[in-house]
């Protein structure tokens, strides 16, 4: 048989005059591109465009291009059937891949526009003026109620449930270790701890290296229970549940026996060499009462910690969400359709789900008019690339957004969603050794807090444009974002007004 | 030293109960009786300490969810998901008990005297030294063992009548690790395809012994009686159940 019915995705030049041997490529490529007869042979087949050995060629002799197909185009017979197609016929079996959806679905936050101040109302200079980021997460009163206290000063005689202190509206979202290499959740937990917010730890527990970081951890609880046990729950500053997950509604976790290594089977309890199984559905869930009951248990295990529960965003998204605050969730983490994946099957992942800024929008809506949104507060994720995506996403009603495939992307990430191969050239989504040790912590969690002061500064920036000088204030504020090239039904459920108006 | 104490539960809302449980094991407690408690959620949840808690009444849902460390009696029947993601410690249950008892246990003991509902034993996993144990005295429901990973499975099938199945279907369905064994014979149609059914070992003959024995002392049971009777062995085939599912 032949050995690959169909012609390579990417061409791997290399440029021998300029090449000096010096076999950088072949260390580097975790893929098998490379081997060395005489002079530096290529096997493009393998090439998947992580960029690796672009980026570490000292004589830029190395190019990456794509191979378009040369068959007849097609509108609907595209390259991307044909190739799948291809591949299930040779090997048969689902089609996995990583990251999140690619296919050209529309991006809502790139047709909404914000507003700014103009002559009649002033500006804000954020460089000489208070700019508070500052967003607290969890369940807040209905009413407060204050009174004066003896030294004179205003204090509030109601009594606040525990929040959780972010110094930006950005959290980490959560990847699990297992699924990650443990240098990038090291990366993600000193960054945290640097800017003031907090990484999720993923399904696959925590690390014990990783305990003295717990001003700064979510830990997550999913339906496999990976890790999980009284000192883990106490770990962090919040509890969790995973129910769903943006790339993979309905799907559960699957974690190849391959990547249980030692330390990987230590944190998650479980003996090297086994699957790790996170069905979909937690089986003690079947309703929002059973929800309620496990968000309960976290509750009392915890001493009352605010309990998130993080689901994907589907068709009901908005009456599911009503159901999870009533069960007693003080966080609502919304999942996009586009949110990252470790590993997913393709057909799930580029089909099922609906994209986070309707769902957000529809979600927000709902808990205002149940007069319950004060209840909990709302963490959108789903594909968040710029500082831009989370003003646009607090405007359209969250508290804060979460960030995971642009963590990646800070640490090295080409998004070549290669990461259910455990081969990541970048050392992320991996757990071989000789690879997870091109990360450096220290750098990788420099390069994220530069990426965190980054958007900070920018939304401190737009805020300012805008006239508003606080990130709390700003929230659903709707009536600053206009719609570009949107149909009434959309501006509708997004609750904003077309450009012009 | 000994320090008993003993607590009125008639009317107490759950979540005071547990604080109170709490505070008497901060006070130095380390046997508590509990009088009175009728369905009350969350009794022993997340409780790291190495004390006893003894009640006559029908605790509620999640009892001993979490739980790290110590023994709980409970002289009369038990509800839905005992021993949720229990780590160490132990429950003991003179009576029948519930749905979904010691899902994603990775230690301790949970022993029932009588009979238990449906997804019994679910997720138990386990890890080097520590290895879980449900033993049921009498019959389950559906879907016994399901995706276990780990620990001992045992039901007995004691005092049941004759036309009760001795438990329901999908046994050990998505079943990786652990073992299951039951006093008496399963039809086959009952079994997840993740399990093989297997004679009994000389090394399984000595876990077994030295589970029943605790087990017997706890419940006021005879270990002969018990051992009259031949069990099976419930494994699973593979502890890589789905690793042939994609292409590419
Ligand atoms: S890294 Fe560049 S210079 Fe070095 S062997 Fe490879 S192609 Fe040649
Ligand atoms: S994490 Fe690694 S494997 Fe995954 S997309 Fe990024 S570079 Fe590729």
């Amino acid at each position: 048989m032949l050995r690959n019915t169909m012609p390579p995705e990417f061409k791997v030049i290399v440029d021998h005059k300029r090449c000096r041997r010096c076999k950088r490529c072949l260390q580097n490529c975790s893929f098998g591109v490379y081997s060395f007869a005489d002079r530096v042979v290529t096997d493009s087949a393998k090439c998947v465009a992580c960029q690796r050995c672009v980026t570490f060629c000292p004589e830029l002799a190395i190019e990456v291009r794509e191979n378009p197909l040369a068959f007849k185009a097609s509108f609907n017979w595209t390259d991307v059937h044909r190739k799948n197609i291809w591949k299930q016929a040779e090997q048969s079996g689902m089609l996995l891949t990583g990251m999140g959806c690619d296919v050209d679905y529309p991006i809502y936050f790139d047709h909404m526009l914000l507003d700014a101040c103009q002559v009649t109302n002033p500006s804000i200079d954020p460089l000489r003026e208070p700019m508070e980021l500052r967003t607290y997460l969890g369940r807040k009163p209905d009413t407060i109620k204050v009174e004066s206290a003896s030294d004179g000063k205003l204090k509030s005689k109601t009594k606040f449930e525990p929040q959780m202190k972010l110094d930006v509206p950005i959290i980490f979202s959560p990847m699990s270790y297992g699924a990650v290499s443990l240098n990038t959740h090291k990366s993600l937990v000193m960054a945290a701890r640097e800017v003031g917010t907090v990484m999720n730890t993923g399904e696959g527990g925590l690390h014990k290296d990783l305990y003295s970081y717990g001003d700064n951890i979510i830990v997550q609880v999913a339906s496999g229970r990976f890790g999980v046990h009284a000192d883990y729950l106490n770990a962090g500053v919040a509890v969790d549940i995973k129910i769903g997950q943006g790339a993979k509604p309905g799907i559960g976790g699957h974690l190849p026996g391959e990547k249980i290594g030692m330390e990987i089977s230590k944190t998650r309890m479980i003996p090297t060499g086994t699957d790790a199984l996170s069905p979909a559905p937690h089986h003690d869930i079947y309703s929002i009462e059973d929800l309620r009951q496990l968000i309960y248990a976290i509750k009392e295990a915890t001493n009352y910690k605010p309990v998130s529960v993080k689901i994907a965003t589907v068709h009901n998204v908005a009456s599911i969400a009503s159901g999870i605050v009533r069960a007693g969730a003080d966080i609502l983490y919304l999942d996009g359709f586009r949110g990252g994946t470790g590993a997913a099957p393709t057909v799930i992942r580029n089909h099922v789900g609906i994209p986070i800024e309707l769902a957000l929008a529809a979600v927000d809506d709902r808990l205002r008019k149940e007069g319950i949104r004060n209840q909990a507060s709302i963490v959108a994720a789903g594909s968040i690339r710029s500082s831009a995506d989370a003003v646009k996403a607090i405007a359209l009603g969250a508290d804060a957004v979460a960030i995971g495939t642009a963590a990646l992307v800070a640490l090295g990430c080409r998004v070549c969603q290669m990461c259910y191969t455990g081969k990541c050239a970048w050392g992320i989504c991996t757990q071989k050794p000789e690879l997870t040790r091109r990360l450096d912590p220290e750098e990788g969690a420099q390069r994220l807090v530069n990426l965190l002061r980054s958007w900070a500064l920018e939304i401190k920036e737009i805020l300012g444009s805008l006239g508003v000088n606080a990130i709390e204030s700003f929230r659903g504020s709707r009536e600053r974002l206009r719609g570009v090239g949107l149909d009434k039904q959309t501006l509708d459920i997004l609750g904003i007004k077309p450009a012009g108006r | 030293m000994e320090n008993k104490i003993s607590i009125d539960a008639g009317g107490v809302y759950y979540r005071k109960l547990n604080e109170q449980i709490r505070a008497a094991i901060a006070d130095g407690a380390t046997e508590i009786g509990l009088t009175g408690v009728n369905g009350q959620r969350y009794i022993g949840d997340g409780i790291s300490d190495k004390v006893s808690i003894n009640m006559d009444g029908v605790p509620g849902n999640d009892l001993a969810t979490f739980m790290n460390g110590p023994v709980i009696t409970v002289h009369n029947n038990a509800q839905d998901g005992m021993g949720n993601t229990m780590n160490e410690g132990k429950v003991v249950i003179h009576g029948h008990a519930g749905d979904v008892l010691g899902y994603g246990m990775r230690g301790g003991k949970l022993h029932i005297l009588g009979d238990v509902g449906y997804r019994v034993g679910i997720h138990m996993k386990s890890y080097k030294t520590k290895i879980p144990a449900i033993i049921v005295g009498g019959c389950a429901g559906d879907f016994f063992g399901e995706y276990m990973a780990g620990g001992n499975l045992i039901l007995l099938g004691l005092h049941h009548d004759k036309d009760k199945p001795i438990v329901g279907d999908y046994v050990g369905t998505g079943m990786h690790g652990g073992t299951i064994y039951i006093r008496g014979e399963v039809e086959q149609y009952k079994l997840g395809a993740e399990v093989g059914v297997m004679e009994l070992t000389e090394e399984d003959n000595k876990t077994l012994k030295g589970l029943l024995t605790e087990y017997c002392t706890d419940l006021g049971l005879n270990l002969d009686d018990i051992m009259n009777k031949p069990f099976i062995k419930l494994i699973p085939i593979s502890h890589r159940p789905y690793g042939k599912l994609y292409a590419y």
